[in-house]
């Protein structure tokens, strides 16, 4: 019997919600890390009861929490559940939420600050976790300030890929409102070697050497917040999707601009069309159908939420530049909400489903592609995150 | 008198309510500690004692104290004394608990 298993992370919590392939009844689990705010949580495509989660807090820092039975139970890395909490030999089981820079030498000292002076990297917390596609021991963390880390032995210790911070424009990557974080992760399922990530407030990068070595692919974007609007970097890159059955082919939703890549970022084309309004976080692809594509448009980067009050997702199934608007079980007044950036999934079900969650604590389903949708739950804290597993 | 005793002495503290179900206890932990009985010593020995609070009230790079938490002792708050500064005999002896405690700052 094939199901669904979406996790959702929130500003007090995460849940877990479980159906059965029509998508129609929900088993609601929940608040695990009660009180802490679940930057992401997401599962091996390997061992769908491995489970990774990002626990943080303004307090108390970061905390990495695994399951490997499904979100049942959970435990620090190298701290087994059930057993004693102190390791026999005295060793230290807190380096699994360990994160420390290469800071060995420039350009890997600084980076831009708000005000365009210089800044030292600081670690602050992980946005999103990306377990590999053939391990489930090893999995990548994005973290503000941005940087790419893996653990290659399930998440007891993180060393950096720091690669990324110095292949030369770190020095020049600024915050976005929300901090200077790496909050995409991309692994290709065909070219294993290929990663691909993006920053606020630096853009999207790839490597193609397994995260070795990266180059910035962002041509063709136009930004008219950085005093060189086609710069190489400096971007605003609020997400980016890649489709699974063209895997050259990626999609971004830009703080403003929805774009379009064929040719796996080497150039970008704006395919926002018919959009009411460009800006939003949230883009994903159809599980099955590499040219239809959903956004959120919101109203505009001073005003987080939707145009009009009216919750619309958009949907092209052309690749971008004409969209549909999807209303039905969505709110259509009063509805002043916003859908950040990891807060969208799709499921891999033959009838593809759609998630996404809501800073008022919403997260709807669609069983049929985007056409209706439905509450799954209504009144969860602020959601930061939305993932699904497709079991069976 | 404050702090050097000649054998290990037991030292309470108590922890935000988070980093007690982190460190998956009840109320007020209890450490050993060796020498002289300051923060510094006192943070070891709870690091030691409970693995996974490593990173949660110090930085892990840094070792600095997290901003948002404070360490009163005895009705006073030494957050910005020197952390090797010997604690009072109160703290050394167990009579009091060194507080560990979250800055009320929203959330």
């Amino acid at each position: 019997m094939s199901g669904v298993r979406v996790l959702v992370g929130t500003k007090k919590g995460a849940f877990t919600l479980t159906s059965d392939g029509k998508r129609e009844k929900w088993d609601v689990s929940g608040p695990h890390f009660a009180g802490w705010e679940m930057y992401h949580l997401k599962g091996s495509p390997v061992d769908a009861n491995r489970i990774y989660a990002s626990q943080t807090s303004g307090w108390f820092g970061q905390i990495i929490q695994r399951s490997d039975d499904g979100g049942k139970t959970w435990f620090q890395p190298g701290t087994p559940p059930g057993e004693s909490t102190t390791a026999p030999d005295g060793a230290p089981k807190g380096e699994s939420n360990k994160f420390v820079y290469n800071t060995s030498a420039a350009p890997l000292t600084t980076h831009q600050f708000y005000d365009g002076s210089q800044h030292p990297w600081e670690f602050k917390r992980v946005w999103h976790l990306e377990p590999a596609l053939t391990d489930p021991d090893t999995v990548y963390a994005g973290v503000e300030d941005a940087a790419l880390f893996i653990s290659r032995n399930g998440g007891k210790t993180w060393e950096e890929l720091s690669g990324l911070r110095g292949h030369g424009t770190g020095p020049q990557w600024q915050p976005g409102a929300g901090g200077m974080c790496l909050h995409t992760i991309l692994l290709d399922p065909v070219n294993k070697e290929r990663i691909f990530v993006a920053i606020s407030a630096a853009g999207a990068f790839r490597s193609d050497d397994a995260g070795k070595t990266w180059k910035p692919i962002n041509k063709g974007l136009k930004s008219q917040y950085i005093p060189n609007p086609e710069a190489e970097i400096g971007h605003c890159v609020h997400r980016i999707a890649q489709a699974k059955q063209k895997t050259n082919l990626l999609y971004m939703q830009k703080h403003w601009d929805v774009m379009r890549s064929f040719d796996a970022g080497d150039r970008w084309t704006e395919v926002s069309g018919n959009l009411p309004t460009d800006f939003g976080f949230v883009i994903d692809v159809h599980a099955h159908e590499p040219e239809t594509i959903y956004v959120v448009p919101i109203k505009s980067d001073g005003e987080h939420f939707p145009l009009d009050g009216k919750l619309r997702v958009y949907r092209s199934k052309t690749g971008g530049n004409e969209w549909e608007e999807l209303t039905k079980g969505l709110p259509q007044s009063n509805c002043f909400v916003n859908v950040l950036r990891d807060a969208m999934a799709v499921d891999s079900l033959d009838k593809c489903g759609v998630y996404f969650g809501t800073t008022g604590g919403q997260v709807y389903c669609s069983a049929d592609s985007g056409d209706t949708w439905a509450p799954i739950v209504r009144d969860l804290p602020a959601v930061y995150s939305v993932e699904v597993q497709t079991l069976g | 008198m404050s702090g050097v005793p000649e054998d290990d002495v037991t030292v309470r503290v108590e922890l935000p309510a988070h980093l007690r179900a982190l460190a998956r206890v009840k109320g007020e932990l209890s450490v050993e500690v060796t020498g002289t009985v300051s923060i510094l010593t006192v943070l070891d020995a709870v690091e030691k004692k409970y693995p996974m609070l490593e990173g949660t009230i110090r930085d892990h790079a840094t070792r600095a104290r997290r901003p948002f938490l404070r360490f009163f002792v005895c009705s006073e708050d030494w957050s910005h004394n020197p952390l090797d500064k010997p604690l009072p005999e109160a703290i050394a002896s167990g009579k009091e608990p060194l507080l560990v405690v979250g800055a009320i700052a929203g959330g």
